[in-house]
């Protein structure tokens, strides 16, 4: 098949814009959250440890003491050009801080994304393959548990066999990747399989239904009557088609758990964007709390428009609609 | 044909549709498990054998007996008393949320698909901003513009929520919207308010009861995830999720504190998710996508 890079672009410029629609309106949300504080959150922010000249400085840092109008822009100007204030707490700027959570939940989101493959990919084919069957039951059963479990309690279920019973791995603890692979993984194992069983579970009813979706479609009963092989249609016909929508809810998983799997990284310890939104929360550190609302909003539209980009790709019908 | 029979609705299958839900054993199970654990949960002050805050610092820590089934926590609280008067709380707060996402979401996505338009493209742009903010950090951020306590967990869980019902009663609200007993109706100068009322809300109804199921189990994890944080039901008042939290500390010495409540929580959100799940299959085949797909965070 050939694909019109024209219709492809054409497509992708529309979608940009929408997000960018999007985006403004994220940006307004994430302004108006301090705003909506009762009282003033600067007070608020320094709690116990108040004192006058601090609070002045922060004041002023923060911008709260001028006009709202002007507040919106000067804050709309800062986003386009990477300056996000300073944090509450430590007068640190939130890009910094931002930048230097973003290495530990990537390193966590992606092996947790390849362990909720790992599950999902073959249960859900093979689900969907055996419709009706027991091994369908088990997995949807299965399933069905796996998107209902609370998963900081399963970290903690998690913990409490293989690092306080069995002591094979670290219950908590970071260290980047490029410092100490062996130890990473160590420590990577546990929250990872706590992410990928709970994405897992959900992406495996995804990609069975997807799979189910496709095997009854007119074009797969064509290809059965053709007399094809049965191994073939299942991997020419039906898993082929089945892509698509399986390609949707690995980006939709990807972003959410990039979004910071917030519980999950407090459970393990984990200094991840999540740890840092819960911290910041406890704090009241606000302008940090709109830096990681914002970045992470940001990151959840940008894997969208991945996904869609990958989409019209593969699919016609997408960018032709 | 006459109009009263063109702007007559489609013939009800409710009767067949509740005799197919009862012949569907999980789904009969799990409605079992929903009733014991809504009148465990209001039957729970004369239920629980101890108060929820009974400290008894000399029976700290006892594992599951006869005289405490779930054991006793750190400072002597009987597991058992507190996770049954946990419950009340979740699922009070569970079913504020929900609601509270069901009338204003609902709203929103009737008024939206029915009317189409500007006021469509308006209220579904909004909804798409709701959209690019993962469900627990939305729920965050309100938590730390307000305080932290039940009220606003209600409030944090229902706004999050809100969306989904809008997308989901707008997609049915336009459907229904084209179909012959609407258009009829609307031909005849019926008012938008009773079409609305008397044709577009029934045949909507389905996609909604299905949502609000599957909704609650996720409400339930929510209620549960804000509260381990620290950030949602606030001590003494017992919570799953906070029970959870001080059980982190006693991983090695007291199983016992985390799995109870935890598994109250899995029981219930399971409980939930089957009965919606038996629902879909029922009244809307095609559903469930934008919820579960936000599970994760």
């Amino acid at each position: 098949m050939r694909v019109s890079l024209g219709s492809v672009a054409r497509f992708m410029g529309t979608r940009l814009l929408s997000s960018a629609i999007v985006l403004f309106g994220v940006v307004v949300v994430v302004f108006a959250l301090i705003q909506l504080v009762p009282g003033d959150p600067v007070r608020l922010a320094l709690g116990t440890r108040f004192d006058q000249e601090a609070y002045d400085a922060l004041r002023a840092a923060s911008g709260l003491d001028r006009p709202l109008v002007e507040q919106f822009f000067s804050y709309l100007g800062g986003v386009l050009t990477g300056d996000l204030g300073v944090s509450f707490r430590n007068g640190q700027p939130v890009v910094e801080i931002l930048l230097s959570r973003l290495p530990a939940t990537v390193s966590l989101a992606i092996p947790g994304l390849l362990i909720a493959l790992l599950i999902a990919v073959p249960a859900g084919i093979w689900s969907a393959l055996h419709e009706g069957k027991v091994s369908d039951g088990i997995v949807r059963v299965a399933s069905q548990a796996g998107v209902s479990i609370p998963d900081f309690w399963l970290g903690l279920l998690l913990i409490s066999l293989f690092a306080v019973r069995l002591g094979w791995l670290p219950s908590s603890g970071y260290v980047p990747i490029a410092t100490d692979p062996a130890q990473w993984l160590r420590q990577v194992v546990l929250p990872a399989t706590t992410v990928g069983i709970v994405a897992g579970a959900i992406m495996t009813r995804y990609i069975r239904a997807a799979v189910l979706e496709v095997a009854h479609a007119g074009f797969v009963r064509t290809a059965v009557s053709k007399g094809l092989a049965p191994g073939r249609v299942t991997f020419a016909h039906i898993v082929r088609n089945a892509l698509v929508p399986v390609l949707t809810i690995t980006g939709i998983q990807l972003a959410t758990i990039l979004g910071g799997v917030i519980v999950v990284e407090v459970v393990f310890a984990w200094p991840g964007l999540g740890r840092l939104v819960y911290d910041a929360v406890a704090a009241r550190d606000y302008p940090v709390i709109q830096g990681a609302v914002l970045l992470i909003a940001m990151i959840f539209l940008a894997v969208n428009l991945v996904v869609d980009a990958l989409y019209a790709l593969v699919d016609p019908r997408i960018r032709l609609a | 044909m006459s109009a009263e029979s063109l702007t007559a609705e489609p013939a009800t299958t409710r009767f067949s549709s509740w005799r197919l839900l009862a012949s569907n054993p999980v789904t009969v199970a799990s409605i079992v498990v929903l009733g014991l654990i809504i009148a465990g949960a209001l039957l729970a002050p004369w239920l629980a054998p101890y108060g929820a805050n009974e400290i008894n610092v000399a029976n700290q820590l006892q594992p599951p007996s006869v005289e405490h089934w779930f054991g006793t926590d750190d400072l002597g609280r009987d597991i058992f008393s507190r996770v049954i008067l946990a419950a009340g709380t979740s699922l009070t707060i569970a079913f504020a949320a929900v609601g509270f996402a069901l009338l204003v979401g609902g709203g929103i996505g009737i008024v939206s698909g029915y009317f189409g338009g500007p006021t469509d493209a308006v209220l579904m742009r909004v909804v798409d901003i709701m959209f690019a903010f993962p469900v627990l950090l939305l729920a965050l951020a309100i938590v730390a513009i307000f305080q932290p306590g039940i009220p606003t967990t209600i409030i944090a869980i229902g706004v999050v929520y809100t969306p989904i019902f809008a997308r989901v009663a707008r997609g049915s609200a336009l459907s229904v919207r084209t179909s012959p007993f609407v258009q009829v109706s609307q031909t005849m100068g019926t008012p938008a308010v009773s079409i609305l009322g008397r044709h577009v809300l029934p045949n909507i109804s389905g996609p909604l009861i299905v949502q609000t199921s599957l909704s609650l189990a996720f409400a339930i994890l929510s209620e549960a995830a804000l509260s381990f944080l620290g950030l949602g039901v606030q001590p003494p008042d017992p919570s799953w999720g906070g029970m959870i939290f001080t059980a982190q500390g006693f991983l090695g010495l007291a199983w016992w504190m985390a799995i109870f409540p935890g598994a109250a929580i899995f029981v219930t959100a399971l409980a939930f998710n089957l009965v919606g799940d038996g629902l879909r299959d029922v009244l809307d085949p095609r559903q469930r996508t934008i919820i579960e797909a936000r599970r994760t965070a």
